[in-house]
């Protein structure tokens, strides 16, 4: 242990280093390392943003899938309750048309069905005539009798 | 070993804790220069800045590249240990710390060179004597301590101004009653700081490198057994003289910066 010039050689040699070191290196190498936390910080936020518009955007879409398939549901449930109206009324109708019909073939039957019940009797009434007048055999005042053969044809 | 052969073990330690001196300077003076400790001190620390302040200048924000990488983790672990300790303003304390723990590292790692290695190409040169640890050289640790000890007043003062560090140095922690036995107290206190620090450093690294001139010793103890125990004995002191490196610079950074940060402290 012998203390010597060296000691002061040394120290001047260490205060440059600190100097070069607290001027050259260290302001860089933190300046760096600060700008890149600032970036990772930033990309970190930038992610998590992007993440949560991902999100919100889904719950956005979904709702939308959702309130189309309820009016699509509402669409075919009016369509439906139309159609049904529709064959209802078509129902109703047919049924009318088909009654209407059928009356007034009733009404065509039964008008032919007297005028063949008359013409019968004017027929019957005829021929009981003519039948009756081959009994007297002689003429019958068909004019004089024809009140009375009226009445006899209406018996019938 | 080789180049000492007359004059055995003792003759060997002796030639190899020798510093290399100018020699028209007469010896034990005060300006015999260890140019030794000064030569190899010097080029580990301009390696020191060139390496740091090529990657410093470069240094991106983007991706770094490995060597970027590695400074920057250096320099995270140093200003990880400023951050634990002192509440500040680091721009001054984190690069000294940092210059602290890559020097006094470098230069401890000087011990992991065989001990033989620089004097034998020192000697092709005609320079009879040199040691390659500048931490084993007493004027090396104490140039690093002083200086921090310069740097703590300088730091009392600018924390607590001139009034603040004598009342400081007076009052604390006895009171103003005991002021004399107060002085002595810090003065004691404040001294023994480059002391411990220095010494420290000293002792680990010269009681290191003697333990490898004993163990190279071995080497020319002209026995084969003593050879393969040479051999072993150095691998196995070199492996765990790699960690007493390492632990050694970081004390010295720590207690640097405790050292410093304490002086903006006030009691």
């Amino acid at each position: 242990m012998e203390f010597n010039a060296t000691l002061i050689g040394e120290m001047i040699a260490f205060a440059i280093l600190i100097w070069f070191c607290v001027h050259f290196i260290w302001p860089h190498i933190t300046k760096a390392i600060e700008e890149r936390q600032l970036k990772i910080a930033e990309g970190l936020n930038a992610a998590e943003r992007a993440h949560a518009e991902l999100r919100e955007a889904d719950n956005k879409a979904a709702a939308e899938v959702k309130q189309a398939r309820q009016q699509a549901a509402e669409i075919i449930d009016r369509a439906q309750q139309q159609a049904n109206q529709i064959l209802d009324k078509a129902r109703v109708d047919a049924v009318a048309e088909i009654n209407r019909l059928k009356a007034a073939a009733q009404d065509d039957i039964a008008s032919m069905a007297q005028r063949a019940r008359e013409e019968l009797r004017e027929r019957v009434g005829a021929l009981a005539v003519q039948g009756a007048s081959k009994i007297v055999q002689r003429e019958i005042d068909a004019a004089a009798h024809k009140t009375l053969l009226d009445q006899l044809a209406t018996e019938i | 070993m080789a180049s000492e052969p007359q004059g055995g073990l003792t003759e060997y330690i002796r030639h190899h804790l020798t510093h290399l001196k100018p020699p028209h300077v007469s010896e034990g003076g005060f300006w015999s220069v260890h140019v030794d400790s000064v030569t190899v001190s010097l080029v580990l620390g301009v390696l020191f800045c060139l390496w740091f302040w090529l990657l410093a200048r470069k240094a991106t924000a983007g991706v770094p590249s490995k060597g970027q990488a590695f400074v920057e983790i250096v320099l995270e672990f140093v200003d990880g240990q400023v951050k634990d300790v002192f509440h500040g303003d680091r721009r001054f304390l984190g690069p000294l710390a940092l210059t602290v723990f890559v020097w006094v590292f470098l230069m401890n790692a000087m011990d992991l060179l065989p001990v033989d290695l620089l004097p034998w190409a020192t000697e092709k040169f005609g320079l009879s004597h040199f040691r390659s640890v500048p931490t084993a050289d007493v004027n090396m640790t104490f140039a690093m301590s002083i200086t921090v000890l310069l740097l703590v007043i300088f730091y009392s003062f600018k924390a607590k101004g001139l009034g603040g560090y004598m009342h400081e140095l007076f009052t604390a922690p006895f009171g103003k009653w005991f002021a004399p036995f107060n002085f002595a107290l810090n003065l004691v206190e404040l001294l023994s700081k480059p002391v411990s620090l220095s010494m420290r450093l000293f002792g680990n690294m010269y009681a290191g490198e003697l333990v490898f001139m004993l163990i190279a010793g071995l080497f020319s103890a002209g026995s084969w057994l003593l050879y393969g125990m040479g051999i072993i004995g150095y691998t196995v002191w070199g492996i765990f003289h790699i960690l007493i490196i390492s632990i050694q610079a970081f004390i010295f950074m720590v207690l640097t910066i405790v050292y410093i940060s304490m002086a903006h402290d006030h009691h």
